[in-house]
């Protein structure tokens, strides 16, 4: 009963779920790819213009879409009982939590990462920055799962938590925005990024160690 | 051994204004059960709560080996079956009792024993959700059984059980007593445990 045995049979459980209910993987990537459509139409044919807004776009509908998936984090587990036995399992649930959000980024985070590119190239966006973007996904996308699974920690014992979800959790997302869409616009324009994509590597190290603790506390909170 | 496994002293529990018990004190020791009886309402479930760590009593405290529950290896010893089965409807029989069996120390039964002795036997790779409500029940009773846990804490673990489901379930316990362990459970039920020491309280 090691704790990385455990760590990585949550994983695979939590992989497995994902595999038998395919639509919680596929809804967020679809929402992804119909908001970045919807730019266009809306702004007409003015591709300098969504050139360079494409930055913005891309990093808040990845938000977006990031924030939409949450929900599904702790909410079966937290309907069928689950929950309790994790908690009450004498490995530290921060750990726990830890490995339900890696699954869950695996499963919400990673798909929009392979899909970015081709939305880049649909926005126009020039060619030195797509792998910028990818960077910056790579590592900002796991602070918003692990970010927003202190929210939905909190909010997953109401009925109707999704509104007060994005109050809370969109606010916390300013600094990953900042300086993710803010790389992007640089290496589109040549400059060097090396000061943003530190940033978001200590944001991310930062929300690892971090955020995992008042996750499991909030969760404990929530089912008492 | 003198000092009792479980002892709960000067506990309370105040929800919403109302008192549901105060100053309620027993202990439990090995090979015994604790059955919890009261009407609809009058705080079992809550006591269960108290017990596992999830609520934090109003007072009072829960001793395990003399040691508060939330700085011992407590939660290495005790299992909780609740109102809710904590299996996944998506997993099959097995996988879920492997995610069980990850979360604890490994216990006498293997997973093909456990099966067998609540009588599932050959349903390892059936998807949870085509098992009817006992099934489902007895499943969440096949956890406590692969994993080595001294305290059971079970809330109402009849519910939706048959004559033959209940008269299996009673058998577990009387062994699992007779292998020093203990148990505290809330039943409707009229309790037919033959050799173990039955403990009754009855909060009202």
């Amino acid at each position: 009963m090691s704790l990385s045995h455990a760590f990585f049979a949550i994983i695979r459980r939590d992989l497995l779920l994902a595999l038998r209910k395919r639509s919680e993987i596929a809804n967020p990537l679809l929402f992804f790819v119909l908001v970045i459509t919807l730019f266009p139409l809306g702004i007409g044919a003015r591709p300098q213009l969504l050139q360079a807004i494409a930055p913005g776009i891309i990093w808040v509908s990845a938000l977006l879409a990031a924030m939409l998936s949450l929900d599904s984090l702790f909410r079966s587990d937290f309907d069928d009982g689950s929950l309790e036995q994790i908690v009450l399992s004498p490995h530290p649930t921060s750990v726990l939590v830890l490995a339900k959000v890696t699954a869950h980024w695996l499963v919400t985070g990673l798909p929009l990462l392979l899909m970015a590119p081709l939305l880049a190239v649909f926005l126009g966006m020039p060619q030195t920055s797509i792998g910028i973007l990818l960077l910056t996904l790579l590592l900002g996308t796991p602070v918003l799962s692990l970010i927003g699974a202190i929210g939905v920690a909190l909010t997953v014992g109401l009925r109707r938590g999704g509104m007060i979800l994005s109050l809370l959790v969109l606010p916390l997302y300013v600094p990953v925005l900042i300086f993710a869409g803010n790389a992007v616009e640089m290496a589109g324009n040549g400059l060097p990024v090396t000061a943003q994509i530190n940033i978001l590597i200590a944001l991310l190290l930062l929300a690892l160690v971090l955020a995992p603790w008042p996750t499991a506390a909030a969760l404990k909170m929530s089912i008492s | 051994m003198n000092t009792e496994q479980l002892a709960v002293s000067g506990l309370s529990c105040i929800r919403d204004d109302r008192v549901l018990f105060a100053g309620l004190d027993f202990a439990v020791d090995s090979g015994q059960v604790l059955l919890l009886e009261g009407k609809n309402g009058s705080g079992k479930t809550s006591l269960l709560r108290i017990l596992c760590g999830f609520r934090e009593p109003d007072a009072g405290q829960v001793l395990w080996c003399g040691v508060d529950i939330n700085s011992s290896a407590y939660y290495a010893d005790m299992a909780y079956v609740g109102h809710l089965d904590g299996i996944k409807k998506e997993l099959t029989v097995s996988e879920n009792l492997k995610v069980a069996l990850a979360l604890a120390q490994a216990g006498s039964h293997t997973i093909a024993d456990a099966l067998e002795k609540v009588q599932l036997g050959g349903y390892d790779n059936v998807l949870v959700q085509t098992l009817s409500a006992g099934q489902k029940r007895r499943l969440s009773l096949a956890r406590l059984l692969i994993t080595q846990k001294r305290l059971w804490i079970l809330d109402e673990p009849f519910t939706s059980l048959d004559k033959q489901g209940i008269a299996l379930i009673e058998t577990l316990m009387a062994e699992h007593c007779a292998n020093d362990g203990l148990i505290v459970l809330t039943s409707h039920h009229d309790l037919n445990l033959h050799g173990v020491n039955v403990q009754r309280i009855h909060l009202s």
